[in-house]
């Protein structure tokens, strides 16, 4: 018999289970309502997150530099995070080089709307998929056959290739990267620099007194007006492709391809011999997660004040997003989509602590990693899985007393 | 032999051989449509390689398998698997933190035509298939009795269901040879007893079945014929009742009798 300091307590989680917990009886109160009041849910949810800059809400806002921007970086991990998300979480590929993609979408952009030729933008953004996703088959082509962490290091070369490249190559603008990228057509009356904004219509910002809000007339955004002066519009559309792609990836995910990416994440061998070409499915995955990078970096490239150059696609950043997949919940897209949110605005919204942010950041991961592996928002199978297994667990060690989970 | 049906799977004088070591050393026999085909013999005679090798995992170092007269040579093991042969592991190998539905749903693609672009667009095709997929699954759990548990997680199954949840998703590949390895491990007589009529029944369906088992009770209550390995070599075949008799086999048994062979 075990000693009782041997003894397990009772299938006690930590603190951060309750996130998950939280969530889950969200998602399941959102599920049980009918289909008219979950579509008025998901329209204010909508409208909500849309109007987010605006609202400069006490406490989330940064006040040390624009809150627009903030939320600009925060909407593009996003839409990065659930890209290498299908990469990791679905198909199990470790994707460590995936800031390569980001930064070919956001070369090619760049090459073609301003350093070597004078494409509008938008007929740059379907060319940045299309490049990135090819670069994304060659690269997957020769090391998706091989099993085990080559993939891993093969795609960290990639990253540091691309990244070297980009610095080295006149072509490309070297060091000193490429500036006057194109933006988006705006609508309404043309924008006259420097201090013209034009546009279809302005929107006041909130500005607050404590709890009470008042309407800001001195900082005003102009609808659909894509330029270097404000970061709101250029947050409203990587919001609608996050948009899109989160539609998209339920559609994928909730078909054969998601069942084919999930076994061979589980066991490639037994899929292989259910019929699964894992190989296929792997490069599919691969492939799709790279044109989601290609068009988070095109989009990026044109709304970081069109200016791109090689010091923003350093290696570092690769392992933002894989830990922004981890973070967020690895295999679920609304953790990775939270999990993009958090890496790109704590350290924006905790400026003040300076360099020390990082070493929080650093140890908040740890923590992570001990109490909660599997992220603040994992898939809800796992979620379920695990609490089995805890309570399994704790039968083993016997006499204890297992409630329902 | 003069058996009238013809034969499904053909295991030609393969021979396979791990650098030094010969797992399998010429081995013939065939399968024949619809019987239920024993493979048995102590252990490390060689029948879970034999298995890998019809199954595309090891690729024979001489010899041929060949599936309805095609031979299987180099073939990849998705193709294999939709070519009409599906296998259970020895070891249980299911897609654990799958429902036990999208784990034999898995093997319900395994013929399914419909690609990113169907999913993306929700076509006919998609919507059509992926009925078919859940209506087939779901007859499947029913025929192997786990359906009230279609949304539990796979790896939260008991023992018994996720050997019986790999014989579904097996059979949801739609194979002309279910290949059963060792199903009956781990169970107890009770279990065994049912695992039987389920194998009968999967029969009765129409498909061929070969099963590789230690337990000769088992083997001998369910087979149609049985070939016998020993150190890589086949060293008998025939009926039950030919095989019960056999010396050669009453040898590689150690002279156990099959009462107590279990």
């Amino acid at each position: 018999m075990t000693t009782p300091s041997l003894m397990v307590p009772p299938v006690r989680q930590s603190p951060l289970h309750k996130v998950g917990e939280w969530w889950d009886v969200r998602v399941d109160r959102y599920n049980a309502q009918p289909t008219y009041l979950k579509a008025i849910w998901a329209v204010l949810a909508m409208v909500f997150v849309y109007a987010l800059p605006l609202l400069r809400l006490p406490i989330i806002t940064t006040n040390q530099i624009d809150f627009g921007g903030v939320m600009f970086d925060c909407a593009t991990f996003a839409l990065v995070a659930l890209g290498l998300n299908i990469v990791i979480g679905y198909a199990g590929l470790l994707d460590l080089g995936y800031i390569g993609f980001y930064a070919t979408g956001a070369y090619v952009t760049g090459v073609l709307t301003s350093y070597h030729w004078q494409w509008p933008y938008f007929l740059s953004l379907p060319l940045a998929i299309i490049v990135t996703m090819i670069t994304g088959v060659i690269l997957g082509a020769p090391t998706l056959r091989v099993r085990g962490d080559y993939l891993a290091i093969v795609t960290l070369g990639f990253g540091e290739i691309i990244q070297k490249i980009a610095n080295n190559v006149s072509w490309l603008g070297a060091s000193a990267g490429i500036k006057n990228i194109a933006h988006p057509p705006s609508f309404g009356k043309q924008p006259n620099p420097p201090f013209e904004q034009g546009g279809a219509f302005a929107i006041p910002h909130l500005q607050w007194n404590g709890l009470v809000p008042s309407l800001d007339t001195t900082h005003e955004t102009h609808v659909l007006v894509f330029g270097a002066l404000d970061a709101i519009p250029y947050y409203w559309l990587i919001l609608t492709v996050l948009i899109l792609v989160i539609i998209g990836d339920r559609l994928v995910k909730a078909s054969r391809v998601g069942r084919a990416w999930e076994a061979t994440r589980e066991d490639e061998d037994a899929a292989e011999l259910m019929g699964v070409n894992t190989f296929k499915y792997k490069l599919m995955a691969f492939a799709l997660g790279a044109a989601i990078g290609g068009l988070s970096g095109s989009l990026y490239a044109s709304g970081q004040g069109g200016y791109i150059n090689p010091q923003a696609f350093m290696l570092i950043y690769s392992m933002l997003y894989v830990a922004a997949v981890i973070v967020g919940g690895s295999g679920n897209r609304w953790g990775a989509i939270l999990g993009g949110v958090i890496v790109a605005y704590l350290p924006d919204r905790f400026r003040q602590l300076g360099d020390y942010r990082y070493f929080i950041f650093g140890l908040a991961l740890m923590v992570l990693s001990i109490w909660r592996p599997q992220g603040l928002l994992p898939p809800r199978r796992a979620r379920r899985a695990r609490a089995a297994e805890a309570q399994i667990d704790a039968l083993e060690e016997g006499d204890v007393e297992v409630t329902d989970v | 032999m003069s058996d009238p049906r013809p034969a499904v799977l053909e295991v030609d004088n393969v021979t396979i051989k791990f650098g030094g070591l010969t797992a399998l050393n010429e081995v013939t026999f065939d399968i024949r449509e619809g019987e239920i085909l024993g493979l048995i013999g102590p252990n490390g005679a060689g029948k879970t390689t034999c298995f890998n090798v019809m199954t595309g995992v090891y690729q024979a170092t001489s010899g041929q398998v060949r599936f309805g007269g095609k031979p299987l040579g180099r073939m990849r093991r998705h193709k294999i698997t939709q070519l009409g042969i599906a296998r259970t592991f020895q070891n249980i190998r299911l897609f654990k933190s799958m429902s036990v539905l999208e784990n034999v749903m898995v093997g319900a693609d395994a013929h399914s035509r419909v690609g990113i672009f169907d999913a993306l667009f929700r076509t006919p095709r998609h919507r059509r298939t992926e009925a078919e997929a859940l209506a087939r699954a779901t007859d499947l759990l029913e025929v192997v009795g786990i359906k009230a548990d279609h949304d539990e997680l796979a790896s939260n199954l008991s023992y018994g269901d996720q050997r019986r949840l790999e014989i579904a998703r097996a059979m949801a590949t739609g194979p002309k040879l279910l290949c059963l390895d060792e199903p009956a491990a781990g169970f107890n007589p009770a279990e065994k007893l049912k695992l039987m009529e389920l194998i009968r029944k999967v029969r009765d369906e129409g498909y061929t079945v070969l099963l590789i088992e230690h337990d000769m009770r088992l083997v001998m209550g369910v087979t149609d014929r049985i070939v016998v390995l020993e150190f890589g070599q086949k060293i008998a075949e025939g009926t039950p009742a030919e095989i019960r008799d056999n010396p050669a086999v009453i040898a590689a048994y150690l002279g156990v009798d099959e009462d107590d062979a279990s």
